[in-house]
């Protein structure tokens, strides 16, 4: 019965999509669907995760042998994706991206039709997939119980876009169904089915406005996924003649790894050749996961409305990068590709982190940092010990939990304020409290105490100094120096006393305000209980011989149990000086102007006796370090990066072949 | 009663003054005279300082801005008005915008006449300031009611003649 | 058991001696500037004379929550400290310390002026330049003696200065900026030095410059401890070797502050992250490659 769960979790977002695809126009039972449909995928997921760890205690299970009827589905999945791709790249006059599609596509079910036929399993659940399924399953239904009330506002702030709201939603189900299917399946087809799939919809959720701009950015972000599709049939092939048939080898992502594994340990010599597949999967992850240089298709994800770039930020998307990096983690470690790997990420994680100083508009802000931290995750992946995956899975978790927040958070906050410039937040707590309030707790759960992201930032760094990685080190030291910089700016904002008071209209919804305070609530339970987490569930995640081979906890729990405790002060100590400094008799002044205030602090008299508006803005730095200055460099560097791995390792594969 | 006299904190506004006495109250930090050495530090914030120093008479533009400088002041607090403008207005006081010494606008505590005051006689007024500062504070901790202590300051307009000469 | 009570006299001490240790080097550093520039100074207990004055003023405030984050700030100021003299993990110091830099800095744009507001964006450059050389140096303490803790970093044979004095004369170099002494004095300034009025202190009167004073005392405290750090090792004489090299020190920062005018904090920025990488960065390298 628990077994069906996951096909359950799979099927099910993709009909609840086919429904909401064939209501039409019709508001009501679109709202309807979906929210019934997210609530039952939370409700689910949480359960099978429950489930599952009291029935089998996490146990790892593959199941689902025997799956010809599926096999036939997915096939059937396969082609429609591409007619898709090429039916709207021909519409819109972009043929040479449906090859991308095409090509890789049509190898894939040669080489699927032509292997033997094999007994193995479909479905692989192992505490890895489990998380994942959890944070996908709540952060995702989150997503979209927010999505419901937040195109309400939406279409009542843009007239000029078409209202396809029940399209839209049919997209974020799919997207969800995709991703539970991808983080379970243990057949190689499968994955790339299912890779290709997120590719597509998160193409389609992009250019759901149809304005010149997000089709462009749609199509970016296409061909960049679809080369990364490209990378990841290159690498399954690749291995599957490498071991295949006479071998033993099957299109299985366990046997992916053991057997890799194998030859990298039994056999040095052929290392670099056995190299080769993880590399072009890696590469996959890295389109996935925006980094340098294909961190443009995410910055083009913004024009798309707010809850898809939630969706693709946080919980779904740009993780399956990082999912697939923790799973080859074991592979990197120690190897070549690991420390080209993680050389891209943390570039990325410093690069990524100056560019987001010269950003006002939040949503940049916050993809700009999406893209930093996947940096961060993946040079923890990529360096691939214990410790460092450790932090990278923390990472993970609380980075979607923040993420998803904030994005939230700035579209509720557009909707009403009919703007996400930064510098129009200036007081966000007098006008919108609630809204500043939260923000102001993801903001602090991206980078300050007493929240997860900063033990797992302090474990990354331990990780990357036992490893000895110096280049990743110092990366890391100057990226969180200038993190912290942007995310203040921002936190000051929010706090600064208004240069005029305006009445905004609150249009946030109660789906919305839900999601808001369910997602705090995560962070803060996150928080306290993060040595639980990491003693009872991470830990033996590492330990169990899928992952990595040690047993020795990566980070003692006592130390963590310290830091927590410590770190919590941070959260009660400000409380309680609050409550106890609220009416302490303090004498309220006028701030300093120089003597010449109108008797307020939001205006001065000038020398000519009139009374002028005081604006207070922050630094950009804009000529320095914006986005057209900083771009291009940083792809060349990481381009370059990765044209040397992959002259590196095909000379190692020409030469083993020879 | 805490001993508050060591560290007098200034803050130095130039009204409409020729800038004659604003060079010597700069000159009380030079090396010669080292006000520093009684703890006098020049801040330039209101909010810290303890005593107002004004220098030049008060004219009509910039009447509410020392006002205002005076409000954002932390009790107790006193006002020494150096040189002759700042104590009446000065070879100034018919000019068509003066309204005439740092008086017109706030409450006074110690006058140091001079064209331009000495730096001797800046530094005795600061420290004539300082006893009076003492007192309020005396007041303030003893609990007395400030808005009568004020009244009572103004009432009394005990004008202290500083550092006629030495 | 009595482990844990040493533990708590020396965070007793700590909590009530290291103001006074602040406040004296605080004085005593007054008094060394003004001989330096022929003034005969205030005396050295001035500083604790300003701090009971500032007590007891009338408590005033721009905003009012500013009380209550200017004592967060002290509070976490002296986490920091306390964490590191009780011999707990450098980097998470660090990390605190940064929160308690953050809450300074909702201080002064919670108040919507335009001095405190420059004054609180240069902070956050200030920052900018002197995180990376801090990490840096706990990660170098980390490769010596691989452990974070402080108890173990001061238990070894060799000074750890040996092994890392380009890291040394980098973090004496960020010092300058961690402790607001010219020519990085650009978020604020000590007193006779002004520049956009006190910068990111220009709201704070009375009481709350009374907190952000201790706070200050505290901070150098920490500050020294960590100079003593590179010093310190199993020898008991190590200790008198660290505080000579501490006065040493903030000899240094003293002569620099007399010595040099105001820098542009673009400027600040390059010059400090060049010190950082090609002093620390570089003995870094070493580092990694001598512990390999």
């Amino acid at each position: 019965m628990l077994d069906y769960a996951v096909p359950f979790l799979i099927c099910f977002p993709f009909l609840i999509s086919v429904f909401l695809l064939l209501s039409g126009k019709n508001k009501a039972i679109g709202n309807a669907f979906a929210r019934i449909g997210a609530v039952v995928i939370l409700i689910t997921s949480v359960a099978f995760f429950a489930a599952q760890g009291i029935n089998r205690s996490f146990e790892t299970a593959s199941l689902f042998t025997d799956t010809e009827i599926a096999d036939y589905v997915i096939l059937g999945g396969e082609i429609l994706l591409v007619v898709v791709v090429v039916f709207l790249c021909f519409k819109y006059k972009k043929y040479w991206i449906s090859l991308l599609s095409v090509i890789p596509t049509v190898a894939i079910i040669y080489v699927e039709e032509t292997a033997a036929k094999e007994e193995m399993a479909h479905i692989f659940l192992d505490k890895l997939a489990m998380i994942m399924i959890l944070l996908v399953g709540v952060i995702g239904s989150l997503i979209i119980l927010y999505a419901v009330g937040y195109m309400e506002g939406y279409h009542e702030h843009h007239k000029e876009v078409q209202d396809r709201r029940n399209y839209f939603l049919a997209l974020l189900f799919m997207f969800m169904g995709a991703m539970f299917g991808f983080v379970t399946c243990a057949s190689l087809v499968w994955l790339i089915f299912f890779w290709e799939c997120t590719s597509v919809c998160s193409f389609l959720l992009i250019g759901y406005t149809r304005s010149d701009e997000a089709v462009n950015n749609s199509f970016r972000a296409l061909w960049m996924n679809l080369l990364g599709g490209v990378a990841l049939v290159g690498g399954v092939i690749f291995f599957y003649y490498l071991y295949g048939g006479s071998n033993g080898g099957s299109l299985s992502c366990r046997q992916f790894v053991t057997l890799t594994s194998q030859i990298i340990t039994g056999a040095p010599q052929y290392a670099g050749i056995a190299l080769f597949p993880v590399f072009l999967i890696a590469f996959a992850a890295l389109t996935k996961s925006a980094q340098m240089p294909f961190s443009t298709w995410l910055l083009g994800a913004m024009v798309a409305p707010t809850p898809s770039s939630t969706l693709l930020h946080s919980a779904t998307m740009v993780k399956a990068g990082i999912y697939i990096l923790i799973r080859l983690a074991p592979l990197m470690s120690g190897s070549i590709v690991g420390s080209f790997i993680s050389f891209i990420g943390g570039f990325t994680f410093l690069a990524a982190s100056f560019m987001a100083i010269s950003q006002s508009d939040a949503k940049k802000v916050l993809a700009m940092s999406t893209i930093s931290n996947l940096g961060l995750m993946v040079a923890c992946a990529g360096i691939g010990t214990p410790e460092t995956v450790w932090a990278c899975v923390f990472l993970m978790l609380f980075h979607a939990v923040s993420k998803s927040l904030l994005f939230q958070l700035v579209g509720a906050v557009e909707n009403s304020l009919h703007s996400r410039d930064v510098e129009d937040f200036h007081g966000l707590l007098y006008m919108m409290p609630k809204q500043a309030m939260f923000m102001f707790i993801g903001i602090t759960g991206m980078f300050l105490a007493p929240f997860g992201m900063l033990i797992s930032k302090w474990s990354a760094l331990k990780g990357m100094v036992d490893a000895k990685n110096a280049l990743i080190v110092l990366f890391i030291v100057f990226g969180s120096a200038v993190t912290s910089l942007y995310w203040s700016k921002w936190m000051g904002k929010l706090i600064a006393h208004p240069h005029k008071t305006k009445e905004v209209k609150d249009v946030t919804e109660g789906g919305e305000k839900f999601s808001f305070w369910i997602h705090a609530l995560i962070m803060v339970l996150l928080c306290a209980g993060l040595p639980a987490v990491s003693a009872y569930y991470v830990e033996p995640m590492l330990a169990s011989t899928d992952l990595m081979s040690v047993a020795e906890p990566a980070i003692s729990g006592s130390t963590l149990y310290i830091l927590v405790g410590i770190l919590m002060l941070v959260f009660i100590i400000p409380l309680v000086l609050y409550f106890s400094e609220k009416n302490n008799g303090s004498t309220k002044k006028l701030a300093y102007m120089g003597g010449i205030n109108t008797g307020k602090n939001d205006g001065f008299v000038d020398y000519m006796g009139e009374e002028k508006g005081l604006y207070i803005s922050n630094y950009y730095f804009e000529k320095m370090l914006g986005i057209d200055k900083l771009m291009v460099p940083s792809q060349i560097i990481s381009s370059a990066a990765l044209i040397i791995i992959f002259c590196l390792l095909g000379g190692f594969v020409i030469g083993g072949l020879l | 009663m805490y001993k508050i006299t060591r560290s007098p904190w200034v803050m130095h506004y130039d009204g409409s003054s020729c800038n004659g006495c604003d060079i010597e109250v700069l000159a009380c930090l030079t090396p010669v005279y080292d006000a520093e050495r009684f703890g006098i530090v020049n801040t330039g914030d209101p909010m810290q300082a303890d005593i107002l120093l004004i220098t030049g008479g008060i004219n009509t533009q910039n009447a509410p801005v020392v006002k205002q400088l005076y409000e954002q002041m932390s009790d107790p607090k006193v006002v020494v008005a150096v040189g002759v403008c700042a104590c009446t207005g000065g070879v100034f006081k018919e000019c068509y915008n003066i309204l005439g010494g740092a008086d017109q606008v706030i409450p006074v505590d110690v006058y140091v006449p001079g064209c331009a005051a000495r730096p001797q006689a800046i530094i005795d007024g600061i420290v004539k300031g300082i006893g009076i500062f003492q007192e309020r504070l005396n007041k303030m901790e003893s609990g007395e009611d400030e808005k009568s202590s004020q009244e009572e300051k103004d009432s009394s307009e005990e004008k202290e003649e500083a550092g006629k000469e030495e | 058991m009595s482990d844990m009570t040493i533990k708590i006299i020396i965070a007793v001490c700590y909590v009530l001696l290291a103001p006074l240790i602040g406040g004296l080097l605080d004085g005593i550093g007054r008094k060394i500037s003004a001989r330096m520039q022929r003034r005969v100074g205030p005396p050295i207990l001035q500083p604790f004379y300003d701090f009971g004055k500032l007590l007891h003023k009338d408590p005033i405030h721009v905003a009012p929550s500013q009380d209550f984050m200017m004592l967060s700030y002290l509070f976490f100021i002296i986490l920091t400290g306390g964490m590191m003299f009780l011999g707990m993990d450098l980097l998470m110091c660090m990390f605190i310390l940064s929160t308690a830099v953050m809450f300074l800095y909702f201080t002064a744009v919670v108040t919507g002026s335009h001095y405190t507001n420059i004054g609180a964006t240069r902070e956050l450059l200030q920052m900018v330049a002197y995180e990376p050389c801090v990490l840096l140096t706990c990660v170098a303490f980390y490769v010596v003696s691989s452990s974070f803790n402080t108890a173990d970093i001061i238990s070894k044979d060799i000074s750890p200065i040996a092994y890392m004095p380009g890291v040394f004369i980098a973090f004496v170099f960020i010092l300058t900026i961690k402790m607001r002494k010219s020519p990085f004095d650009i978020s604020t300034s000590h007193h006779p030095n002004q520049e956009i009025v006190k910068g990111i202190t220009s709201e704070l009167g009375a009481k709350n410059l009374a907190v952000y004073t201790l706070a200050e005392w505290y901070e150098t405290v920490f500050l020294m401890g960590m100079v003593a750090l590179f010093i310190l090792n199993k020898n008991l004489w190590s200790i008198l070797a660290a505080v000579i090299v501490v006065f040493l020190v903030y000899f240094l920062e003293i002569l620099i502050d007399n010595s040099s005018a105001r820098m542009k904090s673009d400027l600040m920025i390059k010059l400090s992250w060049g010190v950082t990488l090609a002093l620390a960065g570089t003995n870094f390298l070493v580092l990694i490659y001598m512990f390999n």
